[in-house]
């Protein structure tokens, strides 16, 4: 048992390494995903739904091995970590726009209207006025997002992305003690998962107006 | 090696039967989640601590680890301790139990928010504890939470794709059959997305209409 520690120690610090690439580039599909869901134009609004609506009616799994197994098809040529990481975060933006979507239209019109009124562009409107207060009321639902998005790291263990639960099942089938290796991989996916929540919920109480 | 789509339709009969597998996986485990659901959450409210705390470490486990590391605890797991389940079978188990620990917290909150009223007037008309929550409480408590419910079917649906990993044969191994003997991934990962996203139209247009009616039966 004790030689397998070092193997989970150094697979925990991929899924960590994953999980926060993942979020970033979910940050920033999320949040231009959201804005051409807000936007003016018909064809850019049309587009974002779309966006939303195929990678959130598909599986994750069947997105990650679109973009790893028939990517050289089509000239995109990337390592298992790399495809594991932008197909899981663009899918994980596609859940987070509709979270940034519904922090930003929950902001009260009144708000939008006044603005206007003051004499600011629209772009000015969304960005000193609407999008601060935005931003506090997504970071809980966001939290949520990052949460399942810890999880769904483990969808990367198929295409041998070697991350907590691609090790687990590696000394599964070597050492024969499944219980074990799956309580060894599980406690350190809640180690991670209860540091992050902790995080989030230290930004939700500073984020908070008193 | 460019795009050939036409290859697609020769295996159309073999990512139809994939679809099929699909949709009997997910309905298989939707019931399972289901009415574990339900019982978990009694448990969970009612049970005698000697099963609750029990419970609560396993519901805790489930909720804070990947599907994907669940199914393989429970496929390569229970071999190990003499129980030999058909992929299928755990597949089904796997995704069943996991969802049934998120639509029991659902429930569970549910059942809190019944009116006490209706346990205390059920009572009082002479029903035992178990009669109540059976006939009075629980029917009105899933009733609310059917919504978010559907959620998580719709969930599981895109999380069945994980069991092709322990090796059942649906849509997603159907789809890498069909790789495996024409060296085209791109097109049969591309089918198989549009197979996904046609089974899920037709779920969220089932869950609509069952919301429609339970709005309009109160």
């Amino acid at each position: 048992m004790l030689r397998v520690y070092p193997f989970f120690i150094e697979a925990a610090y991929v899924t960590v390494q994953l999980s926060v690439l993942t979020c970033l580039l979910g940050l920033a599909c999320g949040t231009l995903g959201a804005m051409a869901r807000l936007s003016r134009l018909a064809p850019i609004r049309w587009l974002a739904a779309t966006y939303v609506s195929l990678f959130r009616g598909t599986p994750a799994l069947i997105q990650i091995f679109i973009l790893y197994f028939g990517g050289p098809q089509i000239g995109i040529n990337l390592d298992s970590f790399s495809a594991g990481t932008i197909a899981l975060g663009v899918n994980i933006g596609a859940y987070m726009t509709e979270t940034i979507r519904g922090a930003i239209i929950s902001v009260d019109k009144g708000q939008t209207e006044a603005s206007r009124t003051l004499g600011m562009s629209r772009a000015q409107t969304m960005r000193k006025v609407i999008l601060p207060q935005a931003a506090r009321m997504m970071i809980r639902p966001l939290g949520v997002n990052i949460n399942a998005l810890i999880k769904g790291t483990a969808l990367v263990a198929p295409i041998s992305v070697i991350e907590l639960t691609y090790t687990a099942q590696r000394f599964i089938g070597s050492t024969y003690k499944p219980f074990e290796m799956f309580l060894l991989a599980g406690i350190l996916y809640m180690i991670i998962i209860y540091a992050v929540g902790m995080g989030i919920k230290w930004l939700d109480r500073r984020a908070q107006i008193v | 090696m460019g795009l050939d789509f036409t290859v697609v339709p020769d295996y159309f009969g073999v990512l139809l039967l994939g679809m099929g597998w699909t949709v009997a996986i997910t309905i298989g485990a939707g019931l399972l989640s289901f009415f574990g659901g339900i019982m978990f959450a009694v448990i969970a409210l009612y049970g005698h601590w000697v099963i609750r705390l029990p419970f609560r470490l396993f519901a805790w486990l489930f909720m804070g680890t990947p599907l994907l590391l669940q199914l393989f605890l429970i496929y390569f797991g229970l071999i190990e301790i003499g129980i030999d389940l058909p992929a299928f079978i755990a597949g089904v188990i796997g995704l069943g139990l996991h969802f049934a620990v998120y639509n029991s917290e659902l429930i569970q909150a549910s059942i809190l928010s019944v009116d006490k009223g209706q346990y205390e007037g059920a009572r009082t008309l002479g029903l035992s504890r178990g009669q109540t929550l059976r006939r009075i409480v629980i029917p009105q408590a899933v009733r609310a939470v059917i919504p978010p419910m559907g959620n998580n079917m719709i969930a599981l649906l895109k999380d069945s794709a994980l069991v092709s990993v322990i090796g059942v044969a649906e849509l997603t191994l159907a789809a890498q059959q069909a790789i495996s003997r024409t060296y085209r991934p791109f097109e049969f990962y591309i089918a198989a997305a549009a197979c996904y996203y046609v089974i899920n139209l037709c779920l969220e247009a089932g869950l609509r209409r069952l919301e429609r009616r339970i709005a309009a039966s109160r």
